[in-house]
């Protein structure tokens, strides 16, 4: 029985959501049936006082079942399995008994919807329980009527931040915005109180039921109203570019909705919802924020094995990546030996770390105690042996081989017995660092991502010799610091960097053809990027690039190989040599950077670079800039650099930004379909170069109809 | 062949302040229309007004005072015969020229022979915006049409052509003067006064022209759309305009067309009807032209709309004596220029325009068209372009050639 059917001597109904089989709540056929049967036989009581909606798991209700979600294949499915489900929700509303939702634990999504058309809403009062309605993150609109109540509930312009984007709060906070009734101290609380307001009525009604409802803050005719709704789509726009059909979507509907009755803004709502729910970047966005991930925190790139957990953690360099590890180290509960030449460099690490505490401090997320607790945990020092009984020693010193050496052989006479030594590097061969190591099985890249404590992804380099219980160390580490592990075999540029610096040499090899900067800066962020590619090179610095490049060249000379040749090289070579502008932490780059003032694009490029006659589309531009990454992703795999899909999805948004939409850059391929992508970067090929031949593996998957 | 159609007369209202304050504020929209209409009929030997097909006025916000068809409502109220038909139409900035060009077709159709064109608006009692419309208030419309303010593309164009603010309050201060000096002059012959139901004058001038404009006075006026810009407009402008950096705001009140009261009407129709009438024909509308453009820019039409209206009339720009271009914003008139090539200002907007005299959305292209004629009359010179730029990204056109 999903829920449990109990009736008291007050005549109050208790229905217990209870799935078997699951350790959560969720809304899939099996619910929606006893849903169904419930409410058929609560409606047949001839004495009843009200309905208790209740869990006996720890959430209350997580939402609706994402694996029958995507199985939805057709709109009108979509649609009838929608108005199915608010159809009896509406009953439940609109039956004329006192209906409470008792909110013991997470009600998100459908759990949310479900509370939503309930009379009373109680919750116990605990910060780590969370209401809301993510749908949005996944492209999806909340098509339970998330959209109808909450807007007839808050308002329209209160409801935006809820439904657009996402937003959870805890009780408390759930309390002042008026999305819930009131709250309770724990269960025994909780069901005392709803069976207490019960029992204060004989009826209830959705205060949009009742005659006279006026929405709050007014319906879309009313002036205030109208001019925040001619403007809220261009706020919009200029976050998402036009690339997330979901939050368009949940404001078209809520805005119709708010001007029909209720039953009508309902099948609005689930009109735009049953296309959201079979449109692509729905299917992109679950895909890789919901099944990719879960399938990577649930190690399936980890060899199997028991958990290696970290107690100890040293950091070698106190500079911007290493006090950001040790932060995040700490942080989630480990002790820290932070290390860098001199103690004052160390305690100067040390008090950046406690700036990012004290910050998080002032917004309510910690505690006084809990901040002093975490910055005591961690020891500054400039002397090696203090890394004594470190199990795990993370190095984060300069990109230099001789100085990587150097700390490898110092610190690693302090590991504890079977320690593990990381070496945190963004582009510099593992197997190569890990030759000083005395033990090369217990060597392991650490590719961190700057600034460390906001960035979601590390990238787990193994080595040649790197072994699998210093690959488990590695990975449970880094879940440890609650961020994503993917994890890659040893190249030049592992995965991320690799394919990342296709994206700022096509923006820089554009800008060679003579395509206006402004629009190669736009295209970059129209094609869902985070930054420009320019102004990515900028903050990357062209002298580093530059660098990178000519090691690239070496190390492939040294194999006999040559490295091909990339239009953006020279552009690159030119600002750095030419013109002596390195980037952005010069003050000159691509862009100026005035101190006082917003940068702007150095006025004298379009002399240098002069404009062609004929400039390209922006859609041409786009897809040169993501072709390019996910052409590259594809030699990577061919390469065998990484070895599941959901790595190189999920590296690629978690890693360099790549457009979040897509779904990551293997999922693009998918999307736009195999044939068609191979034809089209055979045509990209034949006019701007080799770096566009689809690989014959891809070629060969496109003809026998696979996809990744 | 189609017979002419010919302007007999064409008059308006003052121009009040589109505010609360502003003197026609007091009166109704459909009252400046009864005072026309009454002069309209007075100044042409009283010609029967069951010989009228039909009455076409603009009205760009018709709702509230100016909603259920205004046009029909007007005649009906100023006592003219019920055999006279009215159509209220909405082509946004170009409705009262549009009202004018729709009575010229009417009337080369051989279909109908006397018709009333026009249009109304006060601005002060029907704010803009108050007709909601799915291109403003309907998200998943403004999405696709990537709308964006008026302003905004005004600004817009300014950054394409170059213009700094010094050159669009330049181009104000000369409206202003212009204005200033043909209403002390009393060069505004075919303007009513508005007066009240005592026959007392309520306004018997243009409210909102400041003849003490500076350069200075102007510059030191706030920009009108940079923080809708910075909301989230000027993101859906560049992302349509991908080459621009940045877009610099320099609209301001100041040199914007100004929000007014205000209505006017004129008097369309055949030879052989002003004959049989006894009324003498003023000028022939030679051509009108309409075209669309960029939605999101919104204001470039006037120069292809006028080319347009060239090309039909079989003209060059060089035959055009006097050029009225709305002046919904500076910049837009300064592109005109630029892209008809016209370096002559003294056949520019000599009496000054909506950024000195106010833009009655709806009265507006009706208002132009009298006060070309008006000129031409007075200097004797024979051909006139009048045309504006439209929300939603168009141009209108019409050429008129005394006779």
């Amino acid at each position: 029985m999903a829920i449990h059917y109990e009736k008291d001597a007050d005549n109050i109904v208790t229905l217990t959501m209870d799935l078997p089989g699951r350790s959560a709540n969720v809304i899939n056929a099996e619910f929606g049936q006893a849903f169904l049967d419930a409410l058929n036989k609560v409606t047949q009581e001839t004495e009843l006082a009200g309905i208790i909606l209740a869990s006996a798991k720890d959430t209350f209700l997580a939402g609706g079942d994402l694996e029958m979600l995507v199985a939805l294949d057709t709109p009108e499915t979509a649609f009838t399995n929608s108005e199915g489900f608010k159809a009896q929700l509406r009953r439940l509303e609109t039956q004329g008994k006192p209906v409470v939702a008792a909110i013991n634990g997470a009600a998100l999504g459908g759990g949310l919807e479900l509370a939503l058309a309930c009379h009373h809403r109680i919750a116990i009062d605990n910060d780590k329980i969370k209401v809301g309605l993510p749908e949005v993150t996944l492209g999806l609109l909340p098509g339970g009527g998330g959209v109808t109540r909450m807007v007839r509930l808050l308002g329209l312009q209160a409801a935006f931040s809820y439904l657009m984007e996402g937003k959870q709060v805890s009780p408390k906070e759930a309390l002042s915005a008026g999305i819930i009734h009131a709250l309770a101290a724990d269960r025994d609380d909780l069901i005392a109180k709803a069976k207490a307001w019960i029992k204060e009525r004989k009826s209830a009604k959705q205060p949009w039921d009742e005659s006279g409802y006026k929405m709050p803050g007014g319906d879309p005719r009313r002036p205030e109203v109208f001019q925040m709704l001619a403007i809220a789509p261009a706020m919009l726009r200029k976050r998402t570019y036009g690339n997330y059909p979901a939050p368009e979507a949940i404001m078209s509907a809520a805005v119709e909705g708010a001007q029909t009755d209720f039953d009508t803004a309902s099948r609005i709502e689930s009109r735009y919802f049953a296309q959201l729910a079979t449109g692509q970047v729905a299917k992109n966005m679950i895909s890789a924020f919901w099944f990719q991930l879960n399938s990577i925190k649930a190690g399936t790139s980890r060899p199997a094995g028991d958990q290696a957990g970290t107690k100890k953690v040293g950091v070698l360099g106190a500079g911007m990546m290493g006090h950001g590890i040790a932060y995040v180290s700490a942080l989630s509960g480990m002790d820290v030996v932070m290390k860098d030449v001199t103690a004052e460099s160390a305690q100067a690490g040390k008090d950046k770390i406690a700036k990012l505490l004290d910050k998080r401090l002032s917004r309510g997320k910690m505690t006084k105690e809990k901040r002093d607790e975490v910055l005591n945990r961690i020891v500054a020092t400039a002397d090696a042996a203090d890394l004594k009984g470190c199990d795990l020693i993370i190095e984060a010193v300069f990109e230099d081989r001789a100085l990587k050496a150097k700390v490898t052989v110092e610190a690693e006479a302090h590991l504890a017995e079977n320690g593990v030594f990381a070496s945190n590097t963004s582009t510099l061969p593992i197997t190569g660092l890990a030759e000083p190591s005395a033990n090369p099985e217990n060597f392991v890249g650490l590719h961190f991502f700057s600034p460390v404590d906001k960035m979601p992804l590390v990238e787990i380099i193994k080595g040649a010799k790197t072994g699998e219980y210093a690959l488990r160390k590695a990975f449970d580490y880094v879940l440890k610091i609650k961020k994503t592990p993917i994890v890659v075999n040893d190249s030049r540029g592992f995965y991320t960097s690799r394919v990342f610096g296709f994206y700022v040499n096509e923006g820089a090899a554009l800008l060679a053809e003579g395509m206006h900067p402004r629009a190669i800066e736009s295209a970059g962020l129209q094609a869902g990027m985070p930054v420009g590619p320019l102004a990515l090179l900028d903050e990357v610095n062209l002298g580093l690039a530059m660098h990178i490049r000519d090691q690239t060249r070496k190390d492939f000379e040294a194999e006999g190989k040559t490295l091909p040749n990339h239009p953006g090289f020279a552009v690159v070579e030119r600002m750095v040599t030419e013109f002596k502008r390195q980037g952005k932490a010069q003050g000159a780059g691509f862009y100026d950077y005035p101190v006082d003032g917003k940068k702007r694009l150095w006025p004298e490029l379009q002399q240098h670079f002069p404009a062609a006659a004929e400039q390209l589309p922006q859609k041409e531009m786009i897809e040169r800039m993501l072709f390019a990454q996910c052409l590259e992703t594809v030699r990577c795999r061919d390469e065998g650099v990484f070895t599941s899909t959901a790595d190189a999805n999920i590296g690629s948004i978690f890693g360099w930004g790549f457009a979040p939409f897509s779904g990551g850059t293997l999922q693009y391929i998918n999307a736009y379909g195999l044939k068609r992508f191979v034809t089209r970067a055979a045509v990209l090929a034949s006019k701007y170069g080799e770096r566009f031949q689809p690989p014959a593996s891809l070629i060969a998957m496109a003809e026998k109809g696979e996809t990744f | 062949m189609p017979q002419d159609a010919f302007v007999f007369d064409a008059i308006r209202t003052p121009r009040g302040r589109g505010k609360k304050n502003g003197a026609l504020h007091e009166v109704a929209p459909i009252v400046l229309l009864q005072n026309l209409f009454h002069h309209l009929h007075q100044r042409n030997k009283q010609f029967d007004t069951a010989q009228v097909d039909d009455v076409v006025l603009g009205c760009v916000t018709p709702v509230g005072d100016q909603g259920a068809d205004i046009a029909k409502t007007a005649a009906l109220y100023a006592g003219w015969d019920w055999d006279v038909p009215g159509v209220q139409i909405n082509r946004f900035c170009a409705s009262g020229l549009e009202a004018v060009n729709m009575a010229a077709m009417k009337v080369r159709s051989g279909w109908e022979h006397l018709v009333v064109a026009g249009g109304v608006e006060s601005m002060s009692r029907v704010p803009m915006g108050s007709d909601g419309g799915a291109m403003l208030s309907d998200p998943k419309v403004s999405r696709a049409l990537d709308m964006a303010p008026q302003g905004i593309g005004a600004d817009l164009v300014a950054v394409l052509e170059g213009f700094s603010r010094t050159d669009v309050d330049q181009y104000a201060v000369t409206s202003q003067h212009r204005a200033a000096a043909a209403q002390s002059a009393g060069r505004f012959t075919s303007r009513i006064p508005v007066r009240d139901r005592n026959g007392m004058v309520v306004l018997d001038h243009d409210q909102h022209v400041r003849a003490d404009t500076t350069l200075e006075s102007l510059g030191a006026l706030q920009p009108s759309f940079a923080m809708m810009g910075e909301m989230g407009f000027d993101a859906v402008a560049l992302q349509k305009y991908p080459q621009v950096e940045h877009i610099e705001h320099i609209h301001t009140a100041g040199n914007s067309s100004g929000i007014v009261d205000g209505a006017a009407l004129v008097l369309v129709g055949t030879e052989a009807k002003g004959k049989e009438l006894g009324l003498k024909a003023r000028a022939r509308i030679r051509a009108a032209a309409l075209v669309g453009t960029e939605p999101t820019i919104m204001l470039t039409g006037p120069a292809p709309a006028s080319k347009k209206a060239l090309a039909l009339a079989g003209m060059s720009v060089n035959d055009i004596d006097l050029f009225e271009v709305n002046e919904a914003f500076a910049s837009v008139v300064l592109r005109f220029l630029r892209e008809m090539g016209i370096n002559d200002m003294d056949k520019v907007n000599v009496n000054g325009g909506a950024i000195a005299l106010g833009h009655p959305l709806g009265a507006t292209g009706a208002m132009l068209l009298g006060t070309a004629l008006d000129e031409l009359e007075r200097r004797d010179l024979n051909t006139a372009l009048i045309t504006l730029c439209v929300g939603g990204g168009m141009g209108i056109a019409t050429i008129i050639e005394r006779v």
